[in-house]
């Protein structure tokens, strides 16, 4: 018993670690796909469609590291985690990426040793609850019951903001969203908490989304981002740069309507530079010099990802709010691309 | 004449060591335990290389740290500013508590399930045999999920019992079963509880004392003392009848409807109660099997022999069966306690906060220190096993059919 126990640790221990520091681009190129960690479900975010094929925000990240490197966009494989698996899974080498709203905080950063490659989505964290309960403010929820994804930050964010408005609340840990949901809705709590876009998101998928209200404190910064394995800097790269591609191709006005009109040449040395007909950035990254090209022509720029899966047009109806362009007086902003 | 000479001592030659099966045994026992070690060796030289080479170190200063995170039940102080240790100490007790409620529970529906699977009523028999075959074959994760969700589907959130024409009520005013748990009243502890609580105690050690004084009065002089409602009246009417004398100092609070939730009286989470019931009916129906195995390794020659004494059924069961098919029923009986807790470990499913929903959990997931926690709470397990196995092994040692 004693031993099989600490082989069992140490078998653990050493797959876990054992994979760090590899070349991830050379292991994606030889496997032929990108293995993506995603969230197990959670509706224009990262869930699989009524065919089974996975779309969402978070999925056209993985879609577009894969056009970027392997020139397929269909080449990932999604491997579904909770809020308590992704680390592990990224840590261990089960996936080469993790784009699963995961907020970007030191601890993870430093000590968890990943690295994160930019933010995707700038969130923060809310509460939903029914209409029929009357609460019209976070701060009228003391003792409530809330429904909460154990091992996030929103767990901890939930009992500093109570703590520090001197409320109690009772925590009902959920592993998914899915079962967060269903509980909320059988009212085996009164208030679910999660990021503000996943509210959004898990109420669309709601039978009747008018009946509940997601209430206007945001009691914390969530930024969110795909994040990588610390120690593969070339890796990390490619990660960072596919993701200011598509945010550069947006304040750029590379749609992908026009990206093969533009992909033959512009005025615009930037434009030129991004999509490979001047300089060698491609080559830089290790990865052809379209890599960007296909890396927006995987799901378009930035902006069409938005309004496709996440968009005010879509069940969602998150507006851009923080998540516009520099220009147009949000935060996104994509380093140059010289 | 004949001389004797010593056989010829065979000289060990190094073949032997395969071709000899008084070495052979002993050759490859140490092949195997030499992979053993170089396999150990690998594997550790292999963690302490990678975890180098991350620059992460293995260290246990994260359990004084405070853990930022709330727990639903707790039997010891805790709040969000506790350290992950005393998350920790939360996740034991609450392990240990299901462990404790499951294992009682577990033990009574099996032996009550397991005799009447003797039964010679057709229908009682068969069934047990449902019950048994039923839950015997579905695994635990599947019942626990399947007795929460109905929990949580059929019985009413709290808002419910709200307003002029609220649709449930509470049972007897006193108790509410919600879809959050049941709410039942808490005794408030007033002055002069504690002469109450030891008259009761006096009174449990009384009932012990007449029922072995009955015995020894009937082994000696073969007068059959009545058993049954004089230890009830020894159980309950002194702790009763002080109650009064004391000006009745034990009162409750009942649970009341206030804010979002019932406030007041005890909660009984519905995590818990899922949990602890999916386990009792999951290994009562094992320790059914048990102990059926052990009425059964009786010989029938007893039952008769007993009855054709004249001895009524039930008491051949208590007096005759039962003492004999112990011996078959408890060492089972401690893998099935083990199962139990370990089993419990699946509380996660159901948002119940064991230990290792707290050290195996979020604290895991906080801390990033998933070789540290692993390893602690398998240690826990380990030691809770071990705990276990060693008591039940005493009683057992009790029981054993003695040897003269």
């Amino acid at each position: 018993m004693k031993k099989s126990v600490i082989l069992g640790a140490l078998t653990v221990a050493g797959l876990s670690a054992g994979v760090a520091g590899a070349a991830t681009l050379d292991d994606v190129k030889a496997r032929g796909t990108l293995n993506c960690g995603v969230t197990t479900g959670l509706v224009g975010f990262a869930a699989p469609d009524a065919n089974g094929e996975w779309a969402g925000f978070d999925v056209d990240v993985c879609r577009a590291v894969a056009a970027a490197v392997l020139g397929d966009p269909t080449a990932v494989q999604f491997v579904p985690t909770t809020g308590k698996t992704r680390f592990t899974a990224l840590a261990s080498g089960e996936i080469d990426l993790l784009a699963r709203n995961t907020t970007w905080t030191f601890s993870r950063d430093v000590d968890l040793k990943f690295e994160f490659v930019g933010i995707n989505y700038y969130d923060g964290q809310g509460f939903i609850v029914p209409k029929a309960l009357g609460v019209s403010s976070a701060k009228e929820l003391d003792g409530a019951t809330v429904c909460i994804q154990t091992g996030t930050t929103t767990e901890l964010n939930l009992a500093d903001y109570f703590r520090k408005n001197n409320m109690s609340y009772q925590p009902v840990p959920i592993e998914t969203n899915a079962e967060g949901q269903q509980q909320y809705l059988a009212g085996a709590c009164d208030t679910y908490t999660t990021d503000a876009s996943g509210l959004a998101a898990t109420r669309a998928a709601f039978e009747n989304p008018q009946d509940h209200i997601v209430l206007p404190e945001i009691i914390s910064k969530e930024p969110l981002g795909p994040l990588v394995r610390h120690g593969d800097n070339d890796w990390a790269d490619i990660a960072r740069w596919t993701l200011n591609a598509l945010i550069a191709a947006e304040e750029y006005g590379v749609t992908s309507a026009n990206l093969e009109e533009m992909s033959a040449g512009t005025d615009n040395p930037e434009i030129n530079r991004l999509l490979g007909t001047e300089g060698n950035l491609g080559e830089m990254l290790g990865l052809s010099a379209d890599w960007a090209k296909m890396a927006i022509a995987a799901g378009g720029n930035y902006g069409e990802v938005f309004e496709k899966n996440i968009g005010e047009n879509t069940p969602i109806g998150l507006s851009r709010g923080l998540n516009a362009q520099w220009t147009d007086g949000g935060l996104l902003y994509s380093p140059p691309f010289r | 004449m004949t001389t004797f000479s010593d056989p010829p001592q065979a000289s060990f030659r190094l073949s032997m060591l395969i071709n000899d099966t008084r070495y052979r045994s002993y050759t490859f026992q140490a092949i195997a335990l030499i992979i053993v070690i170089a396999v150990f060796a690998y594997l550790g030289a292999n963690l302490v290389a990678n975890l180098r080479a991350a620059g992460l170190t293995i260290g246990y200063g994260f359990l004084s740290e405070p853990s930022n995170y709330d727990i639903n039940q707790t039997l010891i102080d805790y709040t969000s500013q506790s350290s992950h240790l005393r998350a920790s100490v939360v996740g034991i007790l609450n392990t240990l508590l299901v462990s404790f409620l499951a294992c009682i529970t577990a033990t009574v529906i099996g032996v009550i399930a397991g005799v009447l699977r003797l039964s010679p009523n057709w229908l009682v028999r068969k069934l047990m045999a449902i019950y048994v075959e039923m839950f015997r074959n579905v695994p635990v994760l599947i019942w626990i999920i399947i007795i929460f969700t109905v929990m949580t589907a059929v019985l009413p959130a709290p808002n419910a019992f709200r307003g002029e024409n609220a649709t449930s009520s509470m049972l007897f005013g006193a108790f509410a079963f919600t879809n959050r748990g049941l709410y039942l009243p808490a005794p408030v502890w007033g002055p002069g509880s504690l002469l109450l609580a030891s008259i009761f105690v006096a009174s449990v050690i009384g009932v012990v004392v007449y029922r072995r004084y009955a015995t020894k009065l009937l082994f000696d002089t073969g007068r059959l003392l009545p058993m049954g409602w004089p230890s009830v009246a020894i159980f309950f009417l002194p702790t009763l009848v002080f109650y009064f004398l004391l000006g009745r100092p034990v009162t409750l609070d009942y649970p009341e409807l206030r804010g979002f939730n019932f406030q007041g009286g005890i909660q009984i989470l519905g995590s818990l109660i899922a949990l602890w019931f999916a386990l009792a009916i999951y290994t009562g129906a094992f320790i059914a099997e048990n102990v059926r195995a052990g009425i059964q390794a009786v010989s029938r020659g007893q039952t008769e022999a007993a009855a054709s004494l004249g001895i009524r059924p039930n008491r051949i069961m208590k007096l005759v069966v039962l003492p004999q098919a112990l011996r078959v029923i408890i060492p089972p009986l401690i893998s099935n306690y083990l199962n139990i807790t370990k089993n419990s470990s699946l509380a996660i499913a159901v948002g119940y906060m064991d230990i290792t929903g707290t050290l195996g959990g979020i604290t895991l997931n906080q801390t990033g220190r998933a070789i540290e926690c692993v390893l602690a709470l398998m240690l826990f397990y380990l030691c809770i096993s071990l705990a276990i196995s060693a008591i039940m092994n005493v009683y057992n040692n009790s029981v054993r059919l003695k040897e003269r």
